[in-house]
């Protein structure tokens, strides 16, 4: 590169186009992918959402009567407030379980290749896997509750699944399983990233180590707390599977979900109206959590020196 | 009934490929249908081996898929993709009405008259399969999906009366307890959790207030006192349910009536299936009944449809399987493997089982013939009421008034 400076800009131009054109080309069908089949699938959700199109799509506007129908079903209600419960306890649970499992492995023990499997293990398999054996673990006449009774232990009582206002609890434990795995694979990669030079200093000052996990390491792993966080939401949004083998949404309502309430009215009940405006709903409180996190991490001004 | 562009594009592709193949074999007929567990196979085998018999070729073409969705898609786009089957089945009602409209189907008016199908069908199963006073489907068998199974020893044992009435299920229920047996084996999921609604409904109720609540006027049945009572008498049934109900497989509650377990089912006659694999009887092992006074038999079924062919070799093999699929013999065989009733009324049962008489016996009248729900109500509005009645069932700090009172609503805003 030793043009005069004069001639260069437009030159530079030219050179960095032909460098970046392959690659512009190849993402090409990815983006015509995303433009039309997401954002487009997008549009004529929300489209549909102000129609009253039942078994097939229709194009006429009914304002906001899907959506007032929708908030006065109970069902949509309570599955909005079982998506929260769910989504909080069950980030919440596999981000610490996941954290202690790292940590447990972090230490060096012996077998360490088996634990990471083992731990990483229940993340292949499917939630409908998950669920299914979940749900034989703990029903009442087959699983857990009886074996212990059949011991002797008469009065021994676990019956979550069946209990309306525990139930939620159920699929929370089933889902943790599945998924600490996952970020202790994640939390594990930033440990094993942790300068031994660190781990010496601290011995020296004799900090004790859970100190040293709590107010330094932990702080250096926020990039991958964040990855693991994000990753354990997009399973929240989309819990599905897991209510559809664990227990079909009930007992009566009490563990429905607003992708299978979605689901059902767009598959089994011809009611795509209802259905688009659920999930209109579901697309906007999305957004509206993950909206403030993209701002900070990528549309916020760069502050000098980042 | 919505059918992909890309999938019709697949479809029309087979065709081409497909048709010269067919053309060659003028009596070969293509059954599309979603009989496919091992009671159900055996009886469309009777259809396969009586139009073998008569000289056809019967080419079958068996989708699996419990609810027929995915026969019933393929089948659809085959339609409409120009390489029709000759022949695919239907439940009963409203799923064929795109088809009529948009001129796929044959019509069957010839092999009606010919048939005196107008004679023989029940008025409700008559109404079903025909559009604008054209015949477009060909009804085969009535299913009831209100029966009662009971196991007889446990029955006994316990000192209960055959049931007349769902009163006396609910005061059978401390006996079977007393005698260590779960009263009720129920499968707890939505869909089984309606059809034990409604079998309450017909026979607490009355024909009477069941056509009224699916009927036009429904908010005036729904606020009748009848109607609370039956809301009180299913809740009552709730009381006599395990604790492992929640969503239970129907056949795995069959199951426990079958060994003793328990004492009794709320099913579609379909269940007799399982009884029959266990080698009980229906009079003997185990018994059936209709309960209430109006004796009302909640009706379903299967149909099939003929859609438009091109070449007259299909249209032959139609008119022959048209008139074979109500022969008196066929239907009789037919309907003994898949545990429904035949779909004329007009016939010599007594080499059916003790069930499949009491149906037929009930169905002769038709002040007893109630067509089942969701010929009555769009798919939305089952839906809606699968959710009120199931939640009602498994929360039991409910009242019948609270229920109600969801119920009307979600009538209300389904419609």
């Amino acid at each position: 590169m030793s043009q005069p400076v004069g001639a260069s800009a437009r030159t530079q131009a030219a050179a960095r186009w032909r460098r970046q054109a392959p690659a512009a080309l190849a993402l090409l069908p990815a983006a015509v992918i995303v433009v039309a089949i997401y954002i487009g699938a997008m549009i004529w959700t929300v489209r549909l959402a102000f129609s009253s199109s039942k078994m097939l799509p229709v194009f006429d506007f009914v304002g906001m009567q899907q959506f007032e129908r929708l908030f006065a079903t109970e069902r949509f209600v309570a599955s909005g407030w079982h998506i929260l419960l769910f989504g909080v306890l069950f980030i919440a649970g596999a981000l610490v379980l996941g954290f202690l499992l790292a940590v447990f492995i972090d230490q060096h023990v012996r077998l360490e290749g088996v634990f990471r499997t083992i731990f990483l293990y229940p993340y292949a398999m499917s939630f409908i896997v998950t669920g299914l054996a979940w749900q034989w673990f703990l029903h009442p006449e087959l699983g857990l509750q009886k074996a212990v009774r059949d011991w002797g232990f008469t009065s021994f009582t676990f019956d979550w699944i069946v209990q309306p206002n525990l139930v939620m609890y159920t699929l929370v434990i089933a889902a943790i399983w599945q998924a600490s795995g996952l970020v202790m694979a994640i939390l594990l990669a930033g440990l094993r990233g942790v300068d031994a030079e660190l781990w010496k200093a601290a011995r020296i000052d004799a900090i004790p180590p859970w100190r040293v996990y709590l107010s330094i390491i932990l702080p250096m792993l926020t990039p991958m707390l964040v990855t693991a966080a994000v990753l354990l939401a997009v399973a929240v949004a989309k819990l599905y599977d897991l209510v559809i083998a664990m227990t079909k949404g009930g007992p009566g309502i009490s563990s429905e979900v607003p992708a299978k309430f979605i689901m059902d009215n767009f598959f089994e009940r011809s009611n795509v109206g209802l259905g688009s405006a659920a999930a209109v709903v579901l697309l906007v409180t999305v957004v509206a959590i993950v909206a403030p996190w993209i701002y900070a991490e990528h549309l916020r001004p760069k502050r000098s020196g980042r | 009934m919505r059918v992909s562009p890309s999938l019709i594009g697949l479809a029309f592709a087979a065709g081409l490929t497909a048709a010269p193949a067919l053309a060659t074999e003028p009596q070969k007929a293509e059954v599309i249908h979603w009989w496919t567990s091992g009671g159900e196979a055996a009886a469309v085998k009777v259809f396969a081996d009586a139009y073998d018999k008569s000289g056809g070729q019967w080419v079958d073409s068996a989708i699996a898929g419990g609810g027929g969705e995915a026969a019933r898609t393929a089948g659809i786009n085959r339609i409409v993709g120009g390489n029709p089957p000759s022949m695919m089945q239907f439940n009963t009602g409203k799923q064929l009405d795109e088809l009529v409209n948009n001129g796929y189907l044959a019509n069957l008016d010839d092999a009606a008259a010919a048939g005196h199908w107008k004679d023989i069908l029940p008025k409700p199963i008559m109404e079903a399969s025909i559009r604008d006073g054209h015949w477009y489907a060909l009804p085969i068998n009535i299913h009831g999906s209100n029966w009662v199974f009971y196991n007889a020893k446990v029955f006994t044992d316990a000192g209960v009366p055959e049931p007349k009435t769902w009163g006396d299920l609910v005061a059978a229920g401390p006996k079977l307890k007393a005698k260590g047996v779960i009263p009720f084996a129920h499968g707890g999921q939505a869909w089984q959790d309606h059809l034990l609604f409604d079998a309450v409904l017909a026979g607490e109720g009355g024909s009477d207030l069941y056509l009224g609540v699916y009927g036009k006027d429904p908010q005036t049945a729904i606020a009748s006192p009848a109607f609370k009572r039956v809301a009180e008498v299913f809740k009552q049934l709730g009381g006599l349910m395990d604790q492992g109900m929640p969503g239970r497989n129907w056949n795995d509650a069959t199951a426990m009536v079958i060994t003793g377990k328990a004492g009794f089912q709320v099913m579609g006659d379909w269940a007799k299936g399982e009884f029959l694999s266990a080698g009980q009887t229906a009079g003997k092992e185990y018994a059936c009944a209709i309960l209430g006074a109006d004796g009302g038999y909640v009706m379903g079924g299967d149909v099939f449809v003929f859609p438009k062919m091109k070449d007259a070799g299909g249209t032959a093999a139609q008119a022959k399987l048209e008139q074979l699929m109500l022969d008196p013999a066929v239907q009789i065989a037919f309907n003994n493997k898949k545990g429904s009733v035949p779909a004329r009324t007009d016939l010599d049962v007594s080499s059916m089982d003790a069930c499949a008489q009491k149906g037929v016996a009930l169905l002769k009248d038709p002040k007893h013939q109630l067509p089942g729900a969701s010929y009555l109500i769009s798919p939305d509005e089952n839906g809606a009421l699968n959710d009120v009645i199931t939640q009602y069932l498994n929360t039991p700090s409910e009242t019948p008034d609270d229920f109600v009172a969801k119920f009307a609503a979600a009538v209300k805003a389904s419609q």
